[in-house]
């Protein structure tokens, strides 16, 4: 019967595929997986040149949106699936991570590694007990991006260290919605890794903090409530349109083509924003330090995305060979030889940082290194805190948490909410969880 | 058609579901002309209708970036295998549903079709757990098995509707013949019964080929269909809606296709059997 | 026209040692689809009845310990549950209402004598096959988007302002994208029922001076109450767990206002890694599908062995 025979074929074709699979090929495959990010998608491009000179190591990615990805690799690792040899974790991850075990120590990066050239804050976020767990791809903070020209039209000047009070004033005067100019695109789409990335931050510069040393919610304090509602207001008056669905990507679109006076996000947008190919607007940008309200606190955070070994993995060696080749200087030597030295990604190297001609092609790199310098997430608010994170609290349960309360502010955004209902809503969601989680006994 | 209808009143109704259908055709239509766009063309406003720059630069980007045929290839042996594998668990099943019914058929069907009801995500971890310790994460076989058993009960149901429609007078002269059960089935039922396996054939390999929790979750590189293929260009930095266009019409493309072509058996197939 | 669930056919009757034979064969081949179908069943939910009573976060390994009904206590008492519940259902009955009316409208449109009817069919068949996360991205960002999409163009070209969907009318939204991917579906079925809706039954109809109206009524309507029942049936079973496209574009939210019950139990497994919470929501979930899928039972036999 046709029907028997042709299942039959795809059976065995199934079974010889999980033959190959169980691992009889001569060459080792690593399998790498990793953020749709431009940064990575360029690494994936240059991989010919790391196959080339190991070509006993074959290459597989697996390429996915960021919370896609974050889902697919914390299943993998937490159940010990072993899917995958390589990570592209955050800095979020990477203590957490590295304290379960799973992750392995990479200490066999290769001597021409030079691990002392990595930025030191970068570099502590990812070391635990000494031991480096994960290598920086690349590395950001945030800092404000304005229209150069926006400004000069209006009479402004852009100081290097802004205050909130200035940005907003000057967001609300180059607002001109009949041209659809806003005057400032923020994050609202709600995620612990957007808006709530945006928010934290700057609810330090606000004064505010998570939770108090008991680990106590601390959204019924009046900074928050200062921080949430300057926040509403202005972007109700200056923002675009459906900013609340608004991430970082969307605002980077906004941004390039001309809708925005000013941008407070990732500093690694600053290659995007200045690259003539993709923008309308790249001679017209400027960089300044992200803002604060003179309590002492900026909201610049800290991030980086980096590769690291899960501990189940067969190919150890094979893996952080990768890993040396994709975080190495001559990595950046090769992009900046194919693509300019605009494009090499930013924030992980001193060298790159002293480089004359990286200076010369990047106008963000000084403003770049500063707000990277600036950041401190083991002292990240005014008031003393229980945990580590600037932009997020380095605990297990703030993936689900930090999610929840986005999604109330989110729709404060969206005015689906008042400001006051929103923080109850947040403090009552927070209460809960901590008191599930254990922390508040 | 019998009845006169004045051209007039024909020329009227053409043009009204003419309207409506390119309406409802449009969403798949401008996907389709976005992925020609430049990417600042994508997002112009005015939006650009007809008259652009085609260009096929996204398409060479999105296959320089992933590896098309790969991903195509595990979506159609996915697909077209958890289907024929239902297909072969189903038939008999149907068959005997159809033919010596019970007091209880109805409550299994019914039982079967619940099964379907069951949030995926709740089970995800057990499942992850079970292809962990069966070594089939990321296989394509362990994809036919997970397929299988998500679309038997939508099959079996298919099948067994269809087969109702089989005559029973033929199976009995076919008997009184002498004919074994098997004989029964080859040569009597199954011809009666190919475009009725046809349709299902069909409905299953199209709602297979668009499944994607399951799919997404269950692969990394080595058996990763279309769907992951996709969310790879889903929320990427800078501008996307031209490339992202172009990856979604690689991936929709061959099942419209294969779906424009057998439509006859795809129309029979979506009526479920039960409706005439 | 088919009748899938009558009494046992007249084969059988006068042929006692055929049946008795027929009956154990039958049993036989039943067998591997139901043993099949059950372990499916049986085996996910044990295991997710099982981390349901236990404190099990994914996150925290060697941590796990006998948690009681708390995981249930706390699933029901999440501020969202009752609105995903109800969203659940918003979705569900919002969407069987468009794809049945649009449908039969649609149907009775296509019916009608027109030139072309094939390529119609042809475009309209088309949402139906489109992979839903497919369906979900380009609705999200070439249609609804208040600043690049279309229908923000559409709105400033008639002098509106921009009506941000995903913001403002989240579920609306979810509800729109979901009824255009299942809309070929009832159109196609009700179609097919329409055709087999005798010519000369009409035109007896026609002759009495029947209106269009009460012909509708009475003769179309009555004889579509099948087809009907299959599209709320089938559409049914996909509906009760709409994911891709809530995932895609509004992620639940603004707040929890898209956020059905599938979502809710995403969020605590995929987003909190709480296994044991999302297991007990699984569970819940699995009790609440099976009482909708009780009445869908009583509905179905109803009119289906009528």
């Amino acid at each position: 019967m046709n029907l028997r025979t042709f299942l039959l074929g795809t059976c065995s074709a199934a079974a010889l595929a999980g033959l190959t699979h169980a691992g009889w090929a001569q060459a080792e495959t690593l399998t790498i997986a990793t953020v749709n990010n431009g940064d990575m998608i360029r690494m994936q491009k240059l991989t010919d040149d790391f196959t080339s000179k190991n070509p006993d190591i074959q290459l597989e990615w697996v390429t996915l949106e960021e919370n896609v990805l974050r889902q697919r690799v914390t299943t993998d690792i937490a159940t010990k699936g072993g899917q995958y040899d390589i990570m592209t974790i955050g800095t979020y991850e990477v203590p957490i991570w590295a304290k379960q075990g799973w992750l392995l120590p990479l200490d066999n990066l290769g001597p021409e590694y030079d691990v002392d050239d990595l930025l030191p804050a970068i570099r502590s976020g990812l070391t635990i007990d000494g031991k480096l767990y994960a290598a920086p791809f690349y590395g950001e903070s945030s800092m404000v991006m304005y229209r150069k020209d926006l400004f000069e039209k209006a009479g402004l000047t852009m100081p290097d260290a802004p205050t909130w009070e200035f940005v907003a004033e000057a967001a609300r005067k180059i607002t001109d919605k009949s041209n659809e100019i806003y005057g400032i695109c923020l994050r609202g789409k709600a995620g612990w890794g957007e808006n709530m990335a945006f928010l934290t931050a700057t609810a330090n510069a606000f004064g505010a903090r998570w939770f108090d040393e008991n680990w106590k919610p601390q959204f019924d304090q009046p900074e928050w409530k200062n921080a949430l509602d300057f926040y509403v207001k202005l972007m109700n008056d200056a923002g675009p349109p459906g900013a609340s669905s608004n991430g970082f990507n969307e605002n980077l679109s906004l941004f390039q083509t001309g809708k925005c006076g000013m941008w407070i996000d990732a500093t690694v947008a600053a290659s995007f924003v200045t690259n003539p190919k993709e923008s309308t607007v790249a001679d017209k940008v400027g960089f300044a330090l992200a803002p604060d309200t003179g309590l002492g606190k900026r909201g610049n955070w800290l991030w980086a995305w980096n590769l690291a070994v899960p501990a189940g993995t067969q190919k150890a060696e094979a893996a952080q060979k990768f890993i040396a080749w994709a975080t190495g200087k001559e990595y950046l030597n090769l992009v900046a030889e194919k693509e300019g030295w605009a494009n090499v990604p930013p924030g992980t190297r001193i060298s790159l940082y002293e480089n004359p001609e990286y200076q010369k092609a990047a106008p963000f790199a000084k403003m770049t290194l500063d707000s990277i310098n600036a950041a401190d997430p083991k002292n990240p608010a005014v008031k003393p805190v229980p945990y580590v994170g600037v932009q997020f609290v380095a605990i297990p349960e703030f993936q689900g948490l930090g999610t929840a309360v986005g999604q109330v502010f989110s729709a404060a955004l969206a005015g689906q909410m008042s400001v006051d209902q929103a923080l109850a809503s947040a403090q009552q969601l927070s209460t809960r969880e901590m008191t599930k989680a254990g922390y508040i006994k | 058609m019998a009845r006169n209808v004045s051209t007039g009143r024909k020329l009227i109704t053409t043009v009204v579901a003419w309207t409506i259908g390119i309406l409802i055709f449009f969403p798949i239509l401008w996907t389709f002309l976005t992925s020609f766009k430049t990417e600042a063309q994508a997002i112009a406003s005015p939006p650009v209708f007809l008259f652009f720059d085609w260009t096929t630069e996204n398409y060479a980007e999105v296959q320089s970036r992933s590896d098309y045929l790969k991903h195509f290839m595990n979506s159609v042996i996915v697909s077209f295998g958890s289907t024929l594998l239902g297909l072969l668990i189903a038939i008999p099943s149907a068959w005997a549903m159809a033919f010596s019914p019970t007091k209880r058929t109805k409550d299994v069907l019914m039982w079967m079709l619940s099964t379907k009801m069951m949030p995926p995500v709740g089970v995800l971890v057990p499942m992850y757990l079970i292809f962990r310790n069966w070594g089939l994460l990321d296989t394509r076989t362990g994809l036919v098995i997970v397929l299988t058993l998500i679309n038997l009960p939508i099959i079996i149901w298919m099948l067994y509707t269809y087969f109702k429609e089989i005559p029973g007078e033929i199976l009995e002269a076919a008997r009184m013949d002498g004919a074994s059960l098997s004989k029964e089935i080859i040569y009597v039922l199954t011809p009666m019964a190919i475009p009725g396996i046809a349709s299902t054939l069909l409905l299953n390999i199209i709602l297979a080929w668009n499944e994607a929790f399951w799919t997404l979750n269950l692969s990394a590189a080595k058996a990763a269909p279309l769907t992951a293929f996709i969310a790879s260009y889903s929320s990427p930095e800078g501008l996307f809606y031209a490339k992202l266009s172009a990856a979604s019409t690689m991936a929709i493309a061959p099942i419209l296709i294969l779906g424009w072509f057998s439509q006859k058996q795809l129309v029979r197939g979506l009526t479920f059997g039960a409706v005439k | 026209m088919r009748v899938p669930f009558s009494e046992p056919r007249r084969l059988h009757t006068g042929d006692a040692m055929a049946t008795l034979h027929t009956r154990s064969a039958a049993r036989l081949m039943i067998a591997p689809s139901v043993l099949l179908l059950l372990a499916w069943m049986i085996v996910p939910l044990a295991m997710t009845l099982y981390f349901s009573l236990l404190r099990y976060n994914l996150l925290m390994p060697g941590m796990e310990e006998f948690a009681g009904l708390t995981n249930y206590t706390y699933f029901l008492t999440d501020p969202a549950f009752f609105q995903a519940i109800f969203n659940t259902l918003a979705i569900v009955l919002g969407v069987l209402f468009i794809t049945v009316v649009g449908g039969t409208a649609l149907a009775l449109l296509l019916d009608q004598p027109m030139f072309g009817q094939g390529i119609v069919r042809i475009l309209v068949i088309a949402p139906f096959l489109i992979m839903p996360t497919v369906a979900a991205l380009v609705w999200k960002n070439m249609f609804m988007n208040p600043v690049n999409g279309l229908f923000a163009w559409l709105a400033k070209l008639l002098g509106l302002q921009p009506f941000d969907f995903l913001a403002n009318a989240p579920l609306l939204s979810i509800i729109l994208i979901v009824a255009w991917q299942w809309l070929p579906f009832a159109t196609l079925i009700l179609l097919t029922a329409l055709q087999s809706l005798d010519e000369e039954q009409k035109e007896a109809a026609q002759m009495d001076g029947a209106g269009a109206v009460s012909r509708f009524i009475y003769l179309v309507l009555p004889h579509l109450s099948r087809a009907i029942t299959v599209v709320i049936l089938i559409q049914t079973i996909f509906l009760l767990s709409v994911f891709a496209e809530i995932l895609v574009t509004t992620n639940g939210g603004p707040g929890t206002q898209s956020t059905n019950l599938t979502f809710l139990v995403y969020a605590q497994a995929l987003l909190q890694f709480d296994v044991g919470g999302a297991s007990a929501g699984g569970i819940i979930a699995v009790i609440l599908a099976n009482i909708v899928a009780f009445f869908l039972m009583r509905m179905i036999g109803k009119t289906l062995e009528a």
